[in-house]
């Protein structure tokens, strides 16, 4: 009897919560129009990254050598110019959204999984597993990030999944960190105190009430993990310890480029590829404001 | 105070040795072995088992680690397989141009950004806010590498002003700095600004400017060093992605500083160097985070009534 009652309310509550509350921060986000520029611009690369292999194939347009056409500067038919071996530019680009969306995405959705659980059993229980959880994270957090997922490159060995695993590992603990402060800051709160009482399961609790709860600031934080991965994978191609050629990423076309800097004519190939990622992360960085201020008003 | 110091240096060693245990377990999984790497590819079977029993590379990894920990505390990094030398030794070489790129970029941020944060906030919602927290935007957005490439193409290639590579006068360290601080500068204006915005809403701001100072006044002796506590916090906050900025730039710029060793001996399997890197940069960044929140308190006396209890 207590029970039906209780599970029609909680039902109810779920369903006002969630036309309620998305609709309105939908609302306020939509005011924001540097945010929705964000939106637009993180749309069209994630189409521009699925649609990619509709307009160039991979194997004739992207990596195959055209050294007769090398070095040729934007023209109509390349427009925005030939690598070093010929290849057309804007092919690799548009080629190049692929790696960065399909991997960063990945990266931080698996990140957010493990570092979720991590945080929110850490934030929930408290006591003792909190302090192992808390203790390892630390540890791991006292590397520099970039640092930490070059070392794991270097462990690990060049290849994709391991570029996952080592962006995955370096992206966990501050999901963690931020889990667990969101959850402890409703962890006391009076409604979770009501569920407790009535006798909710601590797995339905923290799923149905905390997590919920407490996701306005994982939310921002997801989003600019996404730009903070984008960058890693960027920063490690650069380097040579992430996406190698002939597979096209945009951090490794400028470290192809980079024997051709001391020269102004062929600027157009350090110019583009650097852009590519510069609008990316300012899109996801606008997208991450608007939402903070979208979600949580007060923060403003 | 002291107490409170010395209890948050007992805390750090905890961490310390394990990341010193993580570090340790993560290299040891690198695919290669470290005897060939030394002997090269052309060493006898015999050859290679007898250096592996001679490094204990035979060992259990647990008693590798503990040696490698006896070692460390004595200041022993282990010897670069590479080059046959002390990895303290080559770390020591390259200590002070990573230094100097970390100072030079710090220095340009900070003399960029708390004008650009001030300024903001002082013309809040202006065409000028606008236009700084633009700048601060694209700091947080460009990749400090391409960023670097874009330097040089401008300002060594085409004006000529400032070397391309190397090191040796202040110039060859004013465009790696640029690179480098152009993120944190970012980050330094947004929280300055906020924070500004936040302490010119108070009471005291009022009474100031209701008394007849000048605006510039107000801003400067009222305002300004109550908003800077943030501002130091963010500014320590940023030596991590200064440190890892540094594997960047300095390999942009052909610079022999720890970032391009790190990466060097990444191309060369040289683990005992990794490993040196990877322990110097954490220890660095750890020690600015302690000192920076030991600073904190020393600027803010609400905090450090905190510390007394």
């Amino acid at each position: 009897m207590a029970n039906t009652g209780n599970s029609s309310v909680s039902d109810l509550q779920k369903k006002y919560k969630k036309s309620g509350m998305s609709r309105q921060v939908w609302r306020r986000f939509k005011r924001n129009k540097t945010a929705m520029l964000g939106l637009i611009i993180i749309t069209l690369i994630v189409i521009m990254a699925v649609i990619a292999p509709l307009i160039y194939d991979y194997n004739e347009d992207v990596i195959k050598q055209n050294i007769k056409e090398k070095l040729q500067a934007p023209s109509a038919k390349h427009i925005l110019g030939t690598d070093h071996v010929g290849r057309d530019v804007l092919a690799r680009i548009i080629w190049g959204a692929r790696a960065s969306v399909f991997i960063g995405l990945a990266a931080v959705a698996l990140a957010f999984i493990v570092g979720g659980a991590l945080g929110s059993i850490a934030g929930y229980y408290g006591g003792r597993v909190d302090g192992i959880i808390m203790r390892i994270m630390d540890i791991f957090l006292a590397i520099p990030g970039t640092l930490f997922a070059i070392t794991l490159m270097a462990a690990l060995g060049k290849s994709i999944p391991n570029l996952v695993i080592a962006l995955t590992i370096s992206t966990i603990p501050g999901f963690a960190r931020i889990v667990r402060s969101s959850v402890l800051i409703v962890r006391d709160v009076d409604y979770i105190e009501a569920a407790k009482a009535i006798g909710c399961k601590n797995s339905r609790i923290i799923f149905q009430h905390v997590l919920p709860n407490s996701l306005a600031p994982v939310i921002v934080h997801t989003t600019l993990s996404v730009a903070t991965v984008i960058l890693t994978i960027a920063g490690l191609s650069y380097l040579g310890l992430g996406i190698s050629a002939p597979m096209p990423e945009w951090g490794q076309m400028l470290a192809e480029a980079r024997n051709y800097i001391i020269n102004p004519k062929y600027t157009y190939l350090t110019l583009f590829p650097g852009l590519s990622i510069m609008i990316t992360i300012l899109a996801l960085n606008l997208l991450g404001d608007g939402l903070r201020d979208a979600l949580d008003p007060r923060l403003k | 105070m002291g107490r409170y110091i010395l209890k948050r240096i007992l805390t750090l060693i905890p961490v310390l040795l394990g990341v010193t245990l993580l570090v340790f377990l993560i290299l040891s999984l690198a695919p290669g072995d470290p005897a060939k790497t030394i002997l090269g590819e052309m060493a006898t079977p015999e050859a290679i088992e007898q250096l592996r029993e001679e490094m204990g590379l035979n060992d259990p990894i647990l008693v590798q680690y503990g040696r490698y920990m006896g070692n460390l505390i004595r200041g022993d990094f282990g010897i670069s397989y590479k080059t046959k030398v002390g990895v303290v030794e080559e770390i020591g070489a390259r200590f002070p141009t990573t230094m100097k790129v970390a100072f030079s970029a710090i220095i340009i941020a900070i003399v960029l950004a708390i004008p650009l944060g001030i300024v903001a906030a002082v013309k809040q919602n202006t065409l000028v806010d606008g236009l700084s927290m633009f700048i601060a935007l694209l700091g947080v957005s460009i990749p400090i590498f391409w960023f670097s490439m874009l330097l040089i193409q401008l300002f060594s290639v085409k004006l000529g002003w400032f070397p391309v590579q190397g090191t040796g006068t202040w110039k060859h360290y004013v465009l790696p700095g640029l690179a480098l601080g152009f993120q944190s500068m970012a980050s330094i204006a947004r929280i300055t600004r906020s924070s500004m915005l936040e302490v010119i809403r108070q009471d005291y701001i009022t009474t100031a400017r209701a008394k007849g100072l000048p605006q510039g006044r107000v801003i400067r002796h009222h305002a300004l060093p109550n908003a800077l506590i943030p501002t130091i916090t963010v500014t320590g906050l940023q030596i991590g992605s200064l440190l890892a900025g540094a594997v960047m730039t300095e390999t942009v710029f052909g610079l022999p500083g720890i970032g391009r060793y790190m990466v060097q001996s990444i191309e060369g399997r040289d683990t005992p160097a990794i490993m040196g890197c990877i322990i110097v940069f954490t220890v660095v960044f750890t020690l600015v985070n302690l000192i920076v929140d030991l600073l904190y308190g020393l600027v803010d006396p609400r905090i450090r009534a905190q510390y007394k209890k």
